[in-house]
């Protein structure tokens, strides 16, 4: 029997991603968004829109792939898919669905995206007045229990305090991604670096581990990456960048109502991750660059434990902020600037950063890097993470 | 006596698959969803038993008593109700009499209070008599072992 993989079959052909804006600040559409990022995709890619056959996307994102492609005059519409679960736990899964729809020979050439444009719609981190809370919530919400970061935050005082992990090594995440988006002219966060004074200083969002610049901002804008089969990546004229790996899901009962997951105290991705590796035939030490989405910055250090990249019992001493950057840290990260210093573009953003990466395009470009993980948001379920790499990686 | 939170937040919907939770709640008893077939009990309220998949789900009264789980104690209003009443503590209470169910609820303590992940604590019962429908919410109490 023929290995079932994603591994090499399919490729990124093309990025594309619209101005970032700082939330409500769009003079455009989220849809407009949509339709420029997937526009800049097919131009980067070389491909005619109305060729693209398919769109993926995840969150619920309110661009509808029936509604796009009329939009764009696509010819024929193979494939139309969303990914279950809120914010950007699906991200790596877009991108995974367009390349099984592409690698199965449901669709040829398949656009995984995400177009927000939240205050045009209803904000994040702030609960609807009025309402009886239903479900999972009138447990939760009278007790003033509402926003994503409420929601994550006993996960990270758990883990936290049980393995002796101080808020510093927290710190380094969120400098991390305020350095590099110094250099990045897209950034929303370009010209406001971050100092270990102004984060120590920064006003509490949630105590024991959550101040400011540990939670994640809203923004305007769109991204989008077109998936094609690898033979036809290299007719393309961009260096082709390979799926090597990827996985979504999450361990048992991780979705269990009212905080009841048995391993309550993790990022969800203890089995996505297993089986990410497996598929990629890779572990962490392969990997050049790390693109670990940042909802919250504890969800990173679970995402980051979780995938092998650091170890509970020296988190402290290697998430420092020297490790983590471009291009001559330990373990580069968040090379761009991340969602919380590029854009909060529910991850998808971080997968354009790794791709130029494997280009050799980025800004802060790690030198000859052929791997790259792409670490989705944590904590939600479904979770998911991929790995892309150059030819050499193969 | 005082509540842990200002009036205004979302109230609980006391219909549906949860309805005897609530309905022991007014009563000051802590009622959850038992397996009739395997005897486990399970929380929040579901359909199915995820252990043996029966249907068969009773309800039954445990002891309202638990040891915190984990902890968080918001400054940043997440609702208009809540603006000039911040910081507030949530726990996460698990129940080792009821199978280590865990709940969310509240800890009345003053904000800036030590909280310790595995403290004994106690249930409160809060009445909202006033609300239409009445409703009574769980608070914790940390309890003197
Ligand atoms: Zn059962």
């Amino acid at each position: 029997m023929t290995e079932r993989t994603l591994r090499g079959k399919v490729a990124i052909a093309g990025i594309g991603e619209t101005v970032y804006y700082k939330h409500g600040q769009s003079p455009d559409a989220e849809f407009k968004l949509a339709l420029q990022a997937i526009l800049a995709a097919c131009r980067d890619a070389g491909i005619d829109p109305r060729d693209v056959d398919g769109f993926a996307s995840y969150g619920d994102d309110r661009s509808d792939g029936p509604r796009l492609a009329a939009a764009l005059g696509i010819r024929e519409l193979r494939f139309s898919n969303m990914h279950w679960g809120g914010g950007g736990g699906g991200v790596a899964a877009a991108v995974a669905n367009a390349g099984a729809a592409v690698q199965s020979g449901m669709a040829n050439c398949v656009i995984a995206f995400r177009s927000l444009a939240q205050g045009q719609f209803a904000r994040y981190g702030r609960s609807r007045t009025g309402a009886a809370a239903m479900g999972d919530d009138a447990f939760l919400a009278p007790y003033g229990l509402m926003s994503p970061a409420q929601r994550f935050a006993m996960k990270i005082t758990r883990f936290m305090t049980g393995n002796g992990i101080r808020h510093e090594a927290l710190r380094a995440i969120a400098m991390a991604s305020y350095h590099h988006a110094q250099n990045n002219p897209n950034a929303v966060m370009r010209g406001r670096p971050l100092t270990e004074e102004k984060y120590d200083s920064a006003r509490w969002i949630i105590e024991p581990f959550h101040r400011l610049f540990d939670c994640c901002q809203e923004n305007d804008g769109a991204g989008a990456v077109l998936v094609v089969p690898a033979e036809r990546a290299k007719d393309l004229p961009q260096k082709p960048v390979y799926l090597l790996g990827a996985a979504q899901g999450g361990h048992h009962r991780s979705a269990a109502p009212v905080h009841n997951a048995p391993d309550y105290a993790s990022a969800h991705f203890k089995t996505v991750a297993r089986n990410m590796w497996a598929m990629a035939k890779l572990g962490p030490k392969d990997c050049d660059v790390v693109q670990a989405y940042e909802n919250f910055t504890g969800g990173v250090l679970l995402s980051l434990v979780e995938h092998g990249f650091i170890d509970p019992k020296t988190a402290n001493e290697q998430l420092v902020l020297e490790n983590l950057l471009a291009p001559g840290g330990k373990m580069p990260m968040n090379t761009s600037g991340g969602n919380l210093a590029e854009c909060y573009m529910h991850g998808l953003e971080m997968v354009n950063e790794a791709v130029r990466q494997l280009r050799g395009t980025a800004i802060n470009q790690v030198a000859g890097a052929n791997v790259v993980a792409v670490l989705g948001g944590p904590m939600v379920t479904p979770v998911s993470s991929l790995v892309v790499g150059t030819e050499a990686a193969l | 006596m005082n509540r842990a939170l200002p009036d205004g937040l979302p109230v609980p919907a006391q219909d549906g698959l949860a309805k005897p939770y609530w309905d022991g709640t007014r009563q000051g008893k802590l009622v959850i969803q038992k397996c009739r077939d395997c005897g486990k009990y399970q929380w929040g309220p579901e359909w199915i038993c995820h252990r043996c998949h029966s249907f068969d789900l009773a309800w039954e009264e445990v002891a309202p008593r638990g040891r915190i789980w984990s902890w968080q104690r918001p400054h940043h209003p997440v609702h208009p109700a809540l603006n000039g009443h911040t910081p507030y503590t949530i726990v996460l209470v698990e129940l080792p009499d009821a199978d280590n169910v865990r709940m969310v609820g509240n800890l009345l303590c003053t904000p800036d209070t030590p909280v310790t992940i595995g403290a004994a604590v106690e249930a409160i019962f809060e009445p909202h008599d006033e609300a239409e429908p009445p409703y009574t919410l769980v608070q914790w109490r940390v309890r003197e072992e």
